[in-house]
């Protein structure tokens, strides 16, 4: 009896946190589907028979209301979040393998001189980011901003991929060495498998970070042709006033893409952090 | 040869932060020793010494911002670690249905801080938002609050979209943390007579440690995450009652202008976060060695 009350009440409090947890999110999407009267009116929210698709079709142009670029935020955040994650990814398995596998001069200052870069705040960082793009004609340009989000990522990558590929025992690619194998074909065939949990881990954590960037990409990025989504969120926003039903929508397209991809692969992401993060 | 690999590997990802980082930093600290302003390009030669550091030390405004910074970061981070420790303590006691509310609980960590700032903006208006929505329908509250305009609300406010947003992060880690912990010390413990509470207090705990300090390293890492919130949510307002450094900041230079000023206080909030990283990475280490 008293174990049967104690899973009860184990569960209640599951629940209330999940609810505390969900609402915020949820909060958002409900609105995404009130018309802003019922939303500025402040109608019961559980009405649901006022709920429509129209904002979805305003902000995507088809309900002839002057359209935002949202397809074109969309593609451009796309765009740049997938070439910075990639390109990190490259850059950081190369650097991760670098710590795992040698002893080198300088070694630990490099690590934390890596890692600290990640400490400073985008902001005290776009000031002279911005003034120096512009001088290099960088403003405004998808190099430009893919070459932030790379920097931005390449250190925690690198993090991550070391701790993983320290997991991966050295035994293997040395065996696959002595029957035959180059080096590149030792890595390519034997650890890079190995380690994939980890790349996808930390292949996971650059999207997010850079689909979800703003105080660098609201300086760095101007015209429809590079704005990403977290940026175009302030299209919403005039002087005094906010199109709330609008921009609950525009945050369901931002929100999307994020879910579906942390959820394909949220079992990686929870050993990245610890692996990558713990054993040291 | 084989001495310069690890150079070599390391070589495409020390040239882009170089200079995506480190030029940008320099550039800045030499801008913070001149007068320049975004208006008259020119003025980046007038080098005026320590002058806007000076000027910084003597202004108020910044002090009171640099100490809100402060207290901002040890309520949240405070804050998110007793909530995170609950949730990973709560998660650990279920049997069935883990994964599917492990998922639930990182679904605020998806969602990028901007959002999370208009989304709270949206939950706390005095008009619309649903926070006064069930204070009045549900509570029988006759006014609203007025969450975002009054000073110390508003602060109250920021935190609480902050801490949504981030206590996941600490949750999943010490839930880690207390799944990857061996067994036999708690029976041990159980055994010898500790109560609940004792074996907590001296076997999960400094257990758990590493995991705690690992968290607060990564955090620690975004911090300046927060500025997305705070200018959204309030920019700094009302009359500057939740004005951070990195609002202050951005204000100074984009708004203002002054970007030697500007960096100059950047520079100081660049050194700020470094020294809470430096801080918890050296509280990991010597966890790590009091475990392990």
């Amino acid at each position: 009896m008293r174990k049967n009350v104690r899973q009860a009440l184990l569960w209640l409090c599951i629940f209330l946190a999940m609810g505390f947890i969900c609402m915020p999110g949820l909060w958002v999407v409900l609105n995404a589907f009130r018309p802003n009267v019922a939303i500025l009116g402040n109608e019961n929210p559980l009405n649901f028979s006022s709920y429509t698709l129209d904002n979805f079709r305003n902000i995507l142009g088809l309900g002839g209301i002057q359209p935002l670029p949202v397809l074109a935020y969309f593609r451009n955040s796309m765009i740049i979040s997938m070439t910075s994650t990639v390109m990190a990814l490259v850059v950081g398995l190369a650097g991760g393998y670098a710590f795992a596998r040698f002893h080198f001069r300088g070694k630990n200052a490099m690590f934390v001189g890596l890692m600290l870069t990640r400490a400073i705040p985008g902001v005290a960082l776009s000031l002279p980011i911005f003034i120096i793009w512009s001088w290099l004609g960088l403003l405004d340009t998808m190099p430009g901003v893919i070459m932030v989000y790379l920097a931005m990522n390449v250190p925690f990558t690198i993090w991550l991929l070391d701790g993983f590929l320290r997991q991966v025992p050295q035994e293997l690619s040395q065996a696959a060495r002595i029957d035959g194998c180059t080096a590149w074909q030792a890595f390519w065939k034997v650890e890079f498998p190995l380690a994939r949990g980890g790349i996808a881990a930390a292949g996971i954590f650059a999207f997010l970070t850079s689909w979800n960037e703003f105080a660098l990409a609201s300086q760095l990025t101007r015209s429809p042709d590079t704005k990403t989504m977290p940026v175009a969120l302030m299209d919403f926003t005039a002087q005094f006033t906010i199109d709330w039903a609008g921009m609950c929508a525009m945050a369901v397209l931002i929100i999307i893409p994020a879910l579906l991809l942390t959820f394909l692969v949220q079992k990686h992401l929870i050993a990245g952090l610890t692996l990558g993060g713990v054993k040291g | 040869m084989r001495r310069s690999w690890p150079y070599l590997l390391l070589l495409p990802a020390l040239l882009i932060v170089a200079l995506v980082v480190l030029l940008p930093l320099v550039f800045s600290l030499y801008s913070s020793f001149t007068a320049y302003r975004l208006t008259r390009p020119d003025s980046i030669t007038r080098f005026i010494g320590f002058a806007n550091y000076v000027r910084l030390f003597q202004d108020m405004d910044f002090w009171w911002a640099f100490g809100r910074t402060i207290l901002f970061l040890t309520i949240v981070l405070n804050a998110e670690l007793s909530l995170g420790l609950g949730l990973a303590l709560l998660l650990e006691q279920v049997t069935r249905g883990q994964r599917l509310l492990r998922t639930i609980l990182m679904f605020p960590m998806m969602f990028s801080p901007i959002l999370v700032g208009f989304q709270f903006k949206f939950m706390f208006n005095d008009n619309i938002g649903i926070v006064n929505y069930i204070l009045q329908h549900g509570f029988g509250m006759q006014e609203s609050v007025p969450w975002l305009v009054d000073g110390r609300l508003a602060l109250f406010a920021l935190a609480v979209a902050e801490i949504w947003n981030s206590t996941s992060v600490f949750a999943i880690l010490l839930l880690a943390g207390l799944m990857s912990m061996p067994s036999d010390p708690i029976e041990a413990a159980k055994v010898d007579g500790c109560s609940a509470w004792q074996a907590f207090r001296h076997v999960t705990l400094p257990y758990l440690m590493p995991f705690v300090w690992i968290a607060m390293t990564i955090r620690s890492l975004e911090v300046g995450r927060a500025f997305d919130i705070v200018k959204i949510m309030t920019n700094g307002g009302p009359g500057g009652r939740t004005e951070l450094i990195w609002t202050l900041m951005a204000r100074t230079g984009y708004v203002d202008g002054r970007m030697g000023l500007a960096n100059a206080m950047g520079y100081i909030s660049i050194i700020l976060s470094m020294a809470f990283t430096v801080h918890f990475f050296a509280k990991l280490s010597a966890a790590r060695r009091h475990v392990y």
